[in-house]
């Protein structure tokens, strides 16, 4: 087997498209960056291979065959999602949905769980478990959110310049007249939750919502008074606790069998239900304090 | 079709879905990806809402002592809804924590720019 000297062999070609990527890479991104220095050859080794995306990369190729695919993909499932829509039963009509759990459910949730709103009755009676794992989304999501956006040192001053309002005349005025009565909406949401639509987590939501807007009109100091870092960690960690530790009792004398102190009331009552409403307010608690405390950490990066 | 012309509300649901879906796949920017996973997070709930939803029958809270489930629309899409909104405003702000996080350190939002930068910083290294 002869060798020509003048014609490449392919370890040498391929370490040659290597350097011209590295190099185009180098001056495309990073001109700050040191200087790429080729790696010493050995031509007894087998020069690893440059993959397929990175040719493609090169030729600018890659690009366009994400967007055939990326089109190709929303096709399918469009069309998938529109066919399954045509097969189902029509709407608005007494489906087979309504099995047998959504007729227990109406049928005999006032009588079990005392709440006139058989939704708030269901998710915080029946799959009362599930509200819980919702809670404790939210607080571990507060909690990834301060840890991330959290800044202790007042010295290392990164945050971003953000449009601020307070002192803001026609806001503040404003606000001087509408937050008696957004609070009290909230805390009638709140507490009406087993008797009216609405319920722990739109009631908190209308409660963090009012106090946002306070702090965004008379600044922190205001705001203050009603929630500061401290009392943010007191009331999320007890609202979850009593959530657990009551909700733990009734699940243990109701599945035994044992006689709860906690009756149903008479259904219609604001002091009915259960646990229902003191969970409602937990909830609620536990909503309003995380939404205000993921707007601080987005507008000053702290408490 | 079938039943597509009875069922638009789901059929505008599942639209929004797939709107939201291709904003994910179409865009370079955080913002715009994250808009797309909400503007998908909606089309789900108005699915939800309008499977549970009968003609001629009441929200569920009962009235007057009436516990005939005939006269009542189903509850439990509303239950599993309120679970989707929780779970879709925490992944939101975790997302936005992360994107703020991300910008701070590489002064962009586009995903490729920042995908190239972490890539030489880690070749250098």
């Amino acid at each position: 087997m002869t060798i020509n000297p003048t014609k490449p062999t392919g370890a040498v070609k391929t370490m040659k498209i290597r350097d011209n990527i590295k190099k185009w890479l180098a001056y495309d991104y990073d001109l700050d960056a040191a200087p790429v220095m080729p790696d010493p050859v050995e031509p007894d080794v087998e020069a690893p291979d440059i993959s397929f995306w990175r040719s493609l990369r090169r030729r600018g190729a890659h690009r366009a065959l994400y967007y055939v695919a990326a089109v190709i993909c929303s096709i399918i499932l469009a069309s998938t999602l529109i066919l399954t829509v045509s097969g189902m039963p029509r709407y608005g009509e007494d489906a087979e949905f309504m099995d047998t759990v959504t007729y227990e459910y109406l049928a005999h949730g006032m009588e079990y769980t005392g709440a006139v709103n058989i939704v708030s009755g269901i998710i915080l009676e029946y799959r009362a478990f599930d509200t819980l794992g919702e809670s404790f989304v939210l607080f571990c999501a507060v909690t990834c959110v301060l840890v991330l956006l959290r800044i202790d040192d007042g010295k290392d001053d990164v945050s971003l310049p953000c449009h601020d309002l307070t002192g803001d005349v026609i806001l503040s005025r404003t606000m001087r007249a509408l937050i008696p009565f957004i609070f009290i909406f909230g805390i009638y949401v709140l507490l009406n939750g087993h008797l009216s639509p609405g319920g722990g987590f739109s009631g908190g939501a209308v409660l963090g919502a009012g106090i946002i807007l306070l702090s965004s009109a008379y600044g922190e100091k205001t705001s203050g008074k009603f929630v500061t870092e401290r009392t943010f960690r007191i009331v999320t960690t007890s609202a979850l606790l009593f959530y657990c530790v009551g909700k733990s009792y009734t699940f243990y004398t109701g599945a035994n069998g044992l006689h709860s102190f906690i009756g149903n009331g008479t259904p219609g009552n604001i002091l009915s239900a259960g646990l229902i409403l003191p969970l409602n307010v937990a909830v609620g608690l536990v909503v309003a304090c995380t939404m205000y405390g993921i707007y601080r950490m987005f507008k000053e990066r702290r408490f | 079709m079938g039943n597509l012309i009875y069922n638009y509300e789901e059929a505008v649901a599942l639209i929004l879905f797939s709107v939201g879906f291709v904003t994910l796949l179409f865009h370079r920017n955080m913002i715009r990806k994250l808009i797309g996973m909400n503007i998908m997070d909606s089309g789900i709930y108005l699915f939800l809402a309008s499977m549970g939803y009968i003609y001629d029958r009441r929200a569920p809270i009962v009235e007057g002592g009436d516990t005939n489930p005939v006269n009542y629309i189903n509850p439990v899409p509303a239950s599993l809804v309120l679970t989707g909104i929780v779970v879709s405003v925490s992944v939101t702000a975790v997302m936005l924590s992360l994107a703020v996080r991300l910008y701070e350190r590489y002064h962009t939002l586009n995903l490729d720019e920042i995908y190239a930068m972490s890539r030489r910083r880690s070749e250098h290294r």
